[in-house]
């Protein structure tokens, strides 16, 4: 029983990043029909926006300070972060501390902004044009973004520690009444989750009980009669695709302290969502939200111990595999709608 | 000619000339010039040309004809490197058992990837074949690490059996021969400033290659041909009609399998060893930008494609900022610092960020690839020639 819920778990985290960057991907393909391979470029650009935040508040200048002397015996350089300097070392310390956390607001207008140019500049112009071209100019413009953010940080993966309260883990196990030790959880991952959780309600609700999620809920039915209507559809199209980037980015943010960010982890993360998307169903949102948390679980179960040594590598291609049999059972996945992609 | 046209005996000529004089085509510059290092006239450059032309020949019967847009073809590659790899370990170090072992060891592998993703279409059939790519990987990666290796990739070692070959040549490895030539023999000619070299190796790809080529015209000229582009322009009118497509997709797809495995087995037979990371499915990506970038659905767009990226890639990636100095030395300074850095993201290290702007730009603006560009600027010239007639002719000359 705790094993099984422990592996429930450990999948929560990497089920929270799919469902988030699956959710949107099927909010751009439900809405504007684009199958977008850039996606995950925009989830490592999110997680870079954390690093560059990091990166910005402990910027430092630095004063020579006669009384004290490094082990050469000259006198010691000081560094001081500015934010220390204006807030004072006690609050400057836990702005730079919470640097991640903060992250998400700074993140919030610099994904719109690539959001919206990108669906402005590119892909508006390839509304018409083959699926197979849309599929190509984005992985084009994936590799773009992800050489243009290798090149200013680098190729290694750059640590972004999450604030020490939440640095470590808990006693998950003990708190629900079981043995104590049985189930340590790390503190971060649960945030992830409750956070991932939040934006999937947030954007579930915003599409809900707002006139304009009906609006776009209606666009998403029938462009043609919403458009007739006097409706300017496509404006708010455009606003769901940065809404979707924004997802995408946070996701990004939040995922920087779980694995240190790196050029490539945005395609590493495209591939399996795209395999979310499809097995959940292209063009549900729920459908999304459900197969990237089934399928993070399924994966964090194949990899326990006891069946890796049963099927050994079954770990590695558990979720290819279950996307192979959903489409050939369900061709239009767990809750696809009928008439979408199948022509 | 062997069943061609009078256009295609042409294109096919034309391609032979172009590969057996391609050590003196590519070889323009003399060997101590300064321009020496545009020069893609070595062995190992070349072979690359040729093997990735036929993987991307086999890649375009599958695409340009049927219009499955599979990525994961770089898989079939894999596994074909491996088999040839195999067969050297175990038969003999002649190459053509290994060719042959890696081109059924892939179409075996793509019968099965084939049969199960192509009972999708579209945008479901990608995702397939990008999920059987990425599980062979893996697999290959990991468990089956017995055969694959792992990942210090599957190499040639002193002590294998090599039944039908000898096991070692004065306690070293042989090297791969087709029938006592050995694959790096080469004949090296130097004329005035010129050195150009003729490699054993790339003639027997060349000759694997212009094989690959002239069965590819057949099928784009076959009644099967025309099947598969009636796939690509109306698949549901096929049924209609009552015609089961299947089987013709799935024959496309295990041809161009085989290509990929001929392919692989051709890049073993030049240097024996590989590796999982060419299964990668940024391998098959690579595929799929040779073949848009050249002009998927066109004979010799894709040869051209892989041909103008491989070189593309060694090119850019050996420029560096001395370079850039050197050839900016008659500017003033600051104007040549300036310009060294704006060119300094897209050299070097930085050559997939060129690669991924000029992928972006062709499938923008043109879609059809090089072949598209062509035709389009020989229209151009065309119509200049009949508007130049047109003036002449209709305008009179005005009267002093």
């Amino acid at each position: 029983m705790d094993a099984i819920l422990l592996q429930i778990l450990n999948g929560l985290d990497k089920g929270s990043a799919y469902a988030l960057i699956a959710l949107g991907l099927t909010l751009i393909f439900g809405t504007l029909g684009v199958v977008n391979f850039a996606h995950g470029a925009l989830f490592m650009i999110g997680a870079f926006c954390a690093v560059t935040l990091s990166r910005l508040l402990s910027l430092s200048y630095t004063t020579i300070d006669p009384e004290r002397t490094d082990f050469l015996g000259n006198p010691l350089k000081v560094e001081t972060p500015y934010v220390e300097a204006w807030f004072g070392p006690e609050t400057g310390a836990a702005i730079i501390d919470w640097s991640v956390p903060l992250g998400i607001l700074f993140s919030i207008p610099i994904m719109a902004f690539i959001g919206l140019a990108m669906e402005r500049g590119l892909i508006k112009y390839f509304y018409k044009r083959p699926h197979a071209d849309q599929i190509l100019v984005t992985f084009g413009l994936a590799i773009v973004l992800q050489e243009i953010i290798k090149y200013f940080f680098g190729a290694n993966p750059i640590p972004t520690p999450a604030p020490d309260v939440f640095a470590g883990s808990f006693d998950f196990g003990a708190m629900i009444g079981m043995d104590p030790n049985v189930i340590i959880y790390p503190y971060w991952r649960i945030v992830y989750f409750l956070f991932a959780a939040v934006i999937i309600g947030g954007v579930f609700a915003f599409l809900q009980y707002t006139t304009f999620g009906m609006v776009v809920r209606a666009g998403m039915a029938d462009r043609q009669t919403v458009g007739l209507l006097g409706i300017n559809i496509d404006k708010r199209f455009t606003v769901m695709f940065a809404l979707a980037a924004v997802v995408a980015g946070l996701a990004g943010v939040m995922y920087a302290p779980i694995n240190s960010p790196n050029y490539h982890m945005g395609m590493d993360f495209l591939v399996l969502s795209f395999v979310v998307v499809v097995v959940g169903g292209m063009g549900s949102l729920p459908g999304a939200v459900l197969a990237g948390f089934v399928l993070g679980i399924l994966e964090s179960f194949a990899s326990m111990a006891q069946v890796v040594s049963l099927l050994p590598g079954i770990n590695q291609i558990i979720i290819y595999l279950v996307a192979i049999v959903i489409l050939l059972t369900r061709p239009r996945g767990l809750m696809g709608r009928k008439g979408v992609m199948e022509s | 000619m062997l069943g061609l046209d009078k256009k295609d005996t042409s294109l096919f000529l034309l391609v032979l000339l172009l590969v057996v004089l391609a050590p003196f085509l590519l070889n323009p510059f003399p060997e101590n010039s300064e321009l020496a290092q545009f020069n893609a006239g070595y062995p190992d450059l070349m072979q690359r040309f040729l093997i990735f032309g036929i993987f991307a020949i086999g890649f375009n019967i599958l695409f340009g004809l049927t219009g499955y847009l599979s990525f994961g073809h770089a898989a079939f590659l894999g596994v074909g490197s491996y088999a040839g790899v195999w067969m050297m370990k175990l038969l003999t170090m002649n190459v053509l058992p290994a060719i042959i072992i890696s081109v059924i060891f892939a179409g075996l592998f793509s019968l099965l990837v084939g049969y199960i993703s192509l009972r999708r279409s579209g945008i479901y059939f990608s995702i397939l074949t990008l999920a059987f790519a990425q599980m062979s990987f893996s697999l290959a990666y990991s468990v089956l690490t017995p055969i694959t290796n792992g990942e210090t990739g599957l190499q040639l070692a002193l002590d294998d059996p090599r039944i039908l070959g000898v096991s070692q040549v004065d306690g070293s490895i042989p090297l791969a021969h087709f029938f006592g030539v050995n694959m790096r023999d080469s004949f090296e000619l130097s004329l005035g400033g010129w050195l150009f070299t003729f490699n054993a190796g790339y003639y027997l790809c060349a000759v694997v290659m212009m094989i690959a080529f002239y069965i590819a015209v057949r099928i784009f000229r076959s009644p099967f041909g025309m099947m598969l582009r009636a796939v690509k322009s109306n698949q549901q009118r096929m049924n209609f009609t009552g015609l089961n497509s299947r089987p013709y997709t799935l024959a496309a797809f295990v041809i161009s399998g085989m290509y990929a495995g001929l392919a692989g087995g051709l890049m073993v037979a030049m240097d024996p060893l590989a590796g999982a990371e060419r299964m990668q499915w940024t391998a098959s990506g690579e595929v799929v930008l040779m073949t848009i970038l050249g002009g998927a659905g066109t004979l010799i767009g894709p040869v051209l494609g892989a041909g103008f990226i491989k070189y593309c890639e060694n090119i850019f990636s050996k420029i560096n900022d001395n370079i850039l100095y050197e050839w900016f030395s008659a500017l003033p300074e600051a104007v040549s610092d300036i310009l060294v850095f704006v060119i300094h993201p897209f050299i070097g290290k930085g050559w997939h960020l060129t690669l991924g702007i000029m992928f972006m730009l062709i499938v923008i603006f043109l879609p059809g690839g090089i072949m598209e560009g062509f035709q389009r600027i020989g229209k151009l010239f065309s119509r200049k020639k009949k508007k130049e007639a047109d003036a002449s002719g209709a305008t009179p000359a005005p009267a002093e």
